[in-house]
């Protein structure tokens, strides 16, 4: 195996496993403020429950995320000097605003929120609620700022030496390509969020125990995942798709699995790419669709890989293919889904629809699966670059690391994180296994000692 | 001047973080020893649970802010480094996951596994941080290019092709267990109460004692395996205030520990840290990672600085969000000043 190829699994490994967890805290941050903010105005205990729950699995999550964040960060250095050492200027301040930015903030108010409610009043204790959601997102725009600079470069000079050097630092931070983007990533969080919550709530009635927060969990979770998921197809996905149309056509075409320029293009909703043939095997296609939804009209041309030479196509064809598709696939589902249980939510029948319920349970993975996909389409459809049109990725990993000692640390990162993700399951199910109510039993027995003591 | 003011300010953030997560790294390498019951245990670690996490962020925070202000040093560094590196990032991964899970966990064998876990990475992260900076005390066989890669250990001497490890770096790492676990006693003695503070205060003494000799020893290694570092030192005798420093403080702890005073020994203690650690940025400025293989191989201040648009443009929004985020640290930690609650676990 090639260095490079070694480096690329250990980042793309490593991210993929962190990003499991942070697309949950950032979606459940947002829905914990609406708990808190119901808990406030209607000063029921019940919601104040809900949200420490909901808080107890946020812990979880977020600390999971932060130490397999903290790798990141050091990877760039680590497996890819090459690329850091040239584009350090401009990538290392997104990310070092991150840490200076959010996760001092994220830290100290989770620190609060978790540990101090106590200690503070009650309006203060929902605004420290508020101020971890503020940081997550504050976090996901830094890191989405880096991506879609590699995406879409702005705003930079290149310095005889070769280094990159930011131009303009607010057209830097306001890239079209980053602001589309994140508005895309954060609903697709929102999205893992509330199918999380309202998939909980599911169980509990499904269970037919603790029934008044299942049905707490549902109305949240289900009134954010009908917008949410309608939101991540249509503005947000439409109008990314468009502008990657635009700046990455050759992208598109892998993604669409386009091989022939053609007037009028076809949308794939099935098949398998053979890239020997040029063609799609057992295609289930449907005329026009792909022009009209890139440019709004049904004759437009849209470019396939034939237009592009073979050194500036995405390397790995299939899998790109198959990841928009399952993207694109399950992101339709959520909308079926959704919309089927906010209408029931609506009529009052949704807590006794065992079929529903049961739907909602099941699909409380798919978020993890389409985000992921999303993240893998993006990523490989930027390949063979490593900043787009400027650094291959054959020219960015660090030289002196050889494969051997890059397998060596990826499989030791498997190995580890084989271990956190059977740890996380366990306490996760432990969480919701003990429910709501679990902690009012061990508050009244700290308060009992306290009162003692 | 660019450089120099981005030097420091890295260097400030490192010593800071040394300073903040120093004392939850010692507690983490100290706690298996000190205490006796599952009580004892809880009040330990509830005096660094709602902080250790912030802590932890200053060494992200200056791990990005060397990425953009010395982009060849970070690349460099990180590569060359990068098997201890990764064996760091395990260790950051255990102990974070150990600590906070363990009271998640209400079964006494996997708590036991979770703090015996918690312990023993804390003290290695101590020992690998010590030994990461004797490396760059030390010099490494940095290429013209820029590069270089360091085996985990080769001879086990300081020479033109060291590893990671030798006798000097060794000692590097000895010293910051020692004064970290130090640090971490130190803590304890405000944060917690009862038999358990009393045997913190106690146990400081013979850590103190041994701290003392180490950094003896280590100063005179550093001579010894790099005279060029006491340069700076007789260029601006002024700054022998540093090692004074050192001296004072390290009576300071001793002096406000014997008198149970614990803020003060505390902040001694934070002192010595930060003497130390600034002692050894001056020893080596304005170099940043000096090269074994001839003094034209080092990596210096001006060789690895950014463009100056991007150090002017940072220059504004670092001392605007460091602004915030003392603030952030100082409500934090005025929040949970005063003994830690024992009940208050969280979660």
């Amino acid at each position: 195996m090639s260095a490079e190829l070694i480096h690329r699994l250990h980042f793309a490994f490593t991210v993929t496993f962190h990003y499991l967890f942070p697309q949950l805290t950032m979606g459940l941050g947002l829905l914990i403020v609406v708990l808190k903010t119901m808990a406030l105005r209607t000063g029921s205990e019940e919601w104040d429950r809900a949200s420490r729950f909901w808080g107890r699995i946020f812990a979880i999550n977020f600390v999971f995320g932060v130490v397999t964040g903290i790798p990141m960060e050091f990877e760039f250095g680590t497996n890819w000097a090459r690329f850091s050492r040239l584009s350090g200027g401009v990538i290392g301040q997104p990310l070092a605003m991150e840490g200076v930015f959010s996760f001092f903030l994220e830290s100290a108010f989770l620190g609060l929120f978790l540990y101090g409610e106590k200690r503070i009043s009650r309006t203060m204790h929902w605004f420290s609620a508020v101020m971890v959601w503020l940081g997550s997102w504050i976090s996901g725009f830094f890191i989405i700022v880096t991506d879609a600079w590699m995406q879409h470069p702005v705003s930079y000079n290149r310095l005889p030496d070769g280094h990159f050097e930011v131009l303009s630092f607010w057209q830097l931070l306001l890239n079209p390509w980053g602001l589309l983007q994140y508005a895309h990533n954060m609903t697709g969080a929102v999205v893992t969020g509330s199918f999380v919550m309202a998939a909980v709530g599911a169980f509990y009635l499904l269970e037919g125990r603790r029934m008044e927060y299942g049905r707490i969990f549902l109305k949240v979770g289900v009134v954010a995942g009908v917008i949410a998921s309608i939101v991540i197809i249509f503005p947000t996905g439409d109008l990314h798709g468009r502008y990657m149309a635009r700046y990455q056509p050759a992208a598109i075409a892998a993604m669409e699995g386009l091989f022939h320029t053609e007037i009028g293009a076809p949308i794939v909703l099935m098949g398998q790419p053979n890239e020997e043939t040029g063609q799609i095997d057992n295609p289930l296609v449907v005329n026009d669709v792909l022009s009209f939804l890139i440019y709004g009209t049904t004759k437009a041309a849209i470019k396939g890989l034939d237009q592009f030479p073979h050194d500036q196509r995405p390397t790995a064809l299939p899998l790109l293919y198959y990841a928009y598709h399952i993207m694109a696939g399950l992101g339709t589902w959520f909308v079926l889904l959704m919309i089927v249980a906010a209408f029931l939510l609506w009529r009052g029948q949704l807590y006794t629809a065992r079929w529903a319920l049961w739907a909602l349970l099941l699909s409380f993975p798919l978020p993890y699966i389409a985000n992921t996909a999303g993240w893998m389409t993006a990523e490989l459809g930027r390949q063979p670059w490593l900043i787009y049109g400027l650094m291959r990725t054959s020219e960015g990993f660090s030289s002196t690391v050889s494969a051997s000692n890059g397998l060596f640390t990826l499989l030791g990162f498997m190995g580890l994180y084989a271990l956190l993700a059977l740890l996380f399951t366990v306490l996760v199910y432990r969480e919701i296994n003990n429910g709501p109510e679990a902690e009012a039993i061990k508050e009244t027995g700290a308060r009992e000692k306290g009162a003692r003591a | 001047m660019m450089g120099f003011i981005w030097f420091w300010l890295v260097a400030v953030m490192i010593v800071v973080y040394v300073v903040l997560d120093g004392f939850d790294l010692g507690v983490g390498a100290l706690h298996l020893f000190l205490v006796r019951n599952e009580t004892e245990r809880k009040a330990a670690l509830a005096s660094i649970g709602p902080v250790w996490d912030g802590n932890e962020v200053w060494l992200l925070a200056g791990g990005g802010t060397l990425y953009f202000a010395f982009p060849l040093m970070y690349a460099s560094a990180f590569s060359g480094f990068y098997l201890p590196l990764m064996i760091v990032l395990w260790l950051l991964v255990l102990r974070g996951v150990s600590l906070e899970l363990r009271n998640h966990i209400d079964v006494g064998v996997w708590r036991a596994l979770l703090d015996g876990v918690f312990g023993l990475a804390s003290a290695l992260l101590a020992i690998f941080f010590g030994a990461a900076l004797a490396n760059v005390m030390r010099g490494v066989p940095l290429q013209a290019d820029g590069y270089f890669f360091l085996p985990l250990w080769t001879n086990w001497q300081p020479g033109a092709h060291p590893g990671i490890l030798d006798w000097y770096t060794v000692i590097g790492g000895l010293v910051a267990l020692v004064a970290l676990t130090l640090h971490g006693a130190l803590w304890l003695t405000i944060k917690t109460g009862g038999e358990l503070e009393q045997r913190a205060r106690k146990i400081a003494a013979p850590l103190f004692l041994v701290l003392v000799g180490l950094t003896v020893v280590s100063l005179v290694a550093t001579i010894a395996v790099r005279p060029a570092s006491l340069d700076n030192y007789f260029n601006h005798p002024v700054t022998f205030i540093v090692p004074v420093g050192v001296v004072a403080s390290l009576v300071g702890i001793w002096f406000w520990n014997r008198k149970a005073q614990a803020l003060k020994a505390f902040l001694a203690s934070c002192f010595y840290l930060f003497f130390m650690l600034a002692g050894a940025c001056w020893g080596v400025y304005p170099v940043l990672l000096p090269a074994t293989t001839g003094a034209a191989n080092d990596i210096t201040l001006t060789r690895a600085l950014s463009g100056p648009h991007t150090l002017a443009v940072g220059l504004v929004w670092w001392s605007f969000g460091m602004a915030l985020a003392v603030c952030y640290v100082v409500f934090v930690y005025s929040r949970f000043k005063g003994k830690a609650d024992e009940q208050a676990g969280g979660h």
